[in-house]
């Protein structure tokens, strides 16, 4: 990891240097134990600033739609997947964007380590072969890394760019992803399912703060905001309402969400926001044969239709 | 006063037959205000709540009347949340929050019924705070572990009980009819080891805001906020709210919802013209309105040090590392 962040901080520094971007987007050391923060290097001497590490967990496709600038990004596995996904739909311009790849071996789930925690305040971390040292007040508690990943990285497939200009460091092992939670979830019965989500949203404050993080979720003026005609309640303390929301939100990435992440750990609430998305993305690879993001040559799920797509989601075949 | 730690949930539930009573409740390993409606759901073994309880007083949402058409017009049913409620062992910077929502909705200018009958209504009962955050830096912006402000009651917690404190008229009076034991005792170590390590440099900071409006220091300082309202939903002091209609066929109902200065929604004007059009006009508003507007209106900052937007942020957009960088730059740089 110490390694990877010098040769993020080297590549940044060099690209900056001769002037093949204005701008590199990565991220450095954050004010919390198990947290880095997004940043902004202009200056090839501000490279220094740069890290890696498995806290980088914001995906920094978030902010390249809409830049002028000449921008080099350090991309993991799913910002990449994100990037390609923008740029077939004209979000990114790819000329004007350098790619540093590094393979990702996923990120920490800050929510397991307080649950693990149990009311205890974290106050330092450190990372050491695989594992990783939680130190707080009086305790000094030893996890393993595997045990505390996010949902998202315990299942990625594509840790490894899968666009890029450079790739710095070793591939990671590749992962299976057999969307068994999905298959558990289906078999619970409905009325099972109808009160999981309805005690999940009554959870929901609609900080948006699911929707901001979400690099698929760029619409100017978000249907949740729109007042005519207002096609929901604005109110929170309608946990059918945020459903709607969220289940809006999931549709509206079907076939676009690369399973990042993001809007999980956005969640200051806590809610399990990604089971929607996982969902639609298992049905979408099962059905139409197509995944968000792996490349840029396959179209987009949603804008390509052929006389033979199955389609028994509405009608029995 | 003092009450034993074994004793409180049946004072607690003496309280319950005359009050509503909110108290930090853990459910799904996080700690939030929720109406009790026994003693014994009571945690008080937290750092603070997820949620800050500003939304007993100023709910998140709240029908403000509802309205129905009738053969001969419109009828109108108020409403009016009158009952009496305490809010039991909340952090005293939860409880300073109060003293700056008063000044937001109950000055000279402007009384908000909602929020104030439900305030004439409520009795305090602040809990001192042995073993302070990480985060927190409530002695940075004039408060402190055992600061009383807005508080009715004030709690300490000994060793195997809390040392019960009357601070206000209307908290003494509330406590002298429990007749919970005398006893004063000595609390001096226990708040002299209750350090806050994380400190935040307001000197001369309202004055650097004052000139600082066009500086080009805010170009940069934005540059990460996503623009989501998760700091300003769990900021105990944020205030800002919409009013909407919930209205279908012949009835609904007038709804104040909380609101958000991060959101473009916010200053949308009707033209289409936006005020505040980037991240950059909104990160600006929400430091100045804390930092600047409160103070110019209501002399105090509207910030009580609780840490919760540093935790919370997605992206870790720490305000400290904010307030720090401004402080950093010469005054009227950039002007």
């Amino acid at each position: 990891m110490e390694n990877l962040a010098r040769l993020v901080q080297d590549a940044a520094r060099k690209l900056l240097e001769e002037k093949k971007v204005d701008l590199v987007i990565g991220f450095e050391k954050g004010s919390l134990p198990l947290r880095s923060t997004p940043c902004f290097v202009r200056k090839a001497e501000d490279a220094g600033k740069l890290t890696w590490n498995s806290s980088c967990e914001n995906n920094l496709a978030n902010y390249l739609r809409k830049k002028t600038e000449k921008v080099g990004v350090i991309a993991k596995g799913c910002d990449a997947r994100s990037i390609v996904a923008l740029i077939k739909e004209n979000q990114i311009n790819l000329d004007n964007l350098y790619i540093i790849g590094v393979p990702c071996g996923g990120m920490i789930d800050r929510k397991k380590i307080e649950t693990i925690l149990n009311g205890r305040e974290l106050l330092a971390s450190e990372e050491k072969d695989g594992w990783l040292i939680l130190k707080g007040n009086g305790f000094e508690q030893a996890v393993r890394k595997e045990d505390v990943l996010h949902g998202s990285c315990a299942t990625c497939r594509t840790g490894n760019p899968v666009l890029s200009d450079e790739l710095l460091g070793e591939k990671v092992p590749e992962k299976e992803d057999d969307y068994s939670d999905v298959a558990a979830f289906e078999a619970k019965t409905v009325a099972e399912r109808a009160a999981y989500f309805a005690e999940q949203m009554s959870k929901c404050i609609r900080c948006y703060a699911c929707r901001n993080a979400c690099p698929m979720c760029y619409c100017e003026e978000c249907f949740v905001d729109c007042t005519a005609p207002q096609w929901i309640g604005k109110s929170a303390s309608s946990s059918g309402d945020n459903l709607i929301f969220q289940a809006m939100r999931a549709f509206h990435t079907a076939g676009r969400c690369v399973d990042c992440g993001s809007c999980d750990r956005a969640c200051p609430m806590g809610i399990d926001v990604r089971n929607l998305n996982r969902k639609l993305a298992r049905d979408v690879k099962e059905i139409f044969g197509a995944e968000a993001g792996m490349n840029l040559e396959d179209k987009p799920a949603l804008n390509e239709f052929k006389f033979d797509d199955p389609q028994t989601f509405l009608v029995k075949e | 006063m003092l009450i034993s730690k074994n004793d409180l949930p049946v004072l607690l539930d003496r309280i319950l037959g005359e009050y509503e009573v909110y108290a930090p409740v853990k459910e799904h390993g996080k700690v939030e205000f929720k109406k009790i409606s026994s003693g014994t759901q009571v945690c008080l073994q937290y750092s603070n709540s997820q949620k800050p309880p500003k939304g007993i007083l100023f709910p998140q949402s709240e029908k403000m009347f509802c309205y129905e058409t009738v053969q001969d017009g419109v009828r109108v049913d108020e409403i009016c949340d009158c009952s009496k409620k305490v809010i039991w062992g909340i952090r005293p910077c939860d409880a300073k929050s109060f003293t700056i929502l008063d000044d937001a909705f109950k000055n000279e200018q402007y009384r908000d019924p909602y929020y104030y009958k439900r305030r004439e209504n409520t009795v305090i009962v602040g809990f001192g705070c042995n073993r302070p955050g990480a985060t927190c830096f409530c002695t940075s912006v004039n408060s402190g572990p055992f600061d009383t402000a807005g508080s009715d009651v004030f709690l300490t917690e000994l060793e195997d009980k809390y040392y019960v404190e009357g601070i206000t008229e209307k908290g003494k009076e509330f406590i002298a009819r429990y007749q919970l034991p005398d006893g004063s005792p000595d609390t001096s170590r226990i708040k002299e080891s209750a350090v806050v390590a994380s400190k935040v440099n307001l000197d001369g900071l309202k004055e650097k805001l004052d000139v600082n409006f066009y500086d080009e220091i805010w170009d940069s300082l934005w540059e990460k906020c996503i623009g989501c309202a998760a700091c300003t939903y769990l900021c105990p002091t944020c205030h800002c709210f919409d009013i909407v209609e919930e209205a279908e066929g012949g009835k609904g109902c007038r709804v104040r919802n909380w609101d958000a200065c991060m959101f473009p929604l916010f200053t949308l004007h009707g033209s289409g013209h936006n005020p505040r059009p980037s991240g950059k006009e909104r990160v600006r508003q929400r430091i100045m309105h804390k930092f600047k507007y409160f103070q110019d209106k209501f002399q105090q900052t509207a910030c009580v040090g609780c840490g919760r937007c540093i935790k919370n942020c997605p992206v870790n957009l720490d305000i400290r590392i904010l307030l720090d960088a401004i402080q950093q730059r010469e005054s009227g740089e950039g002007c």
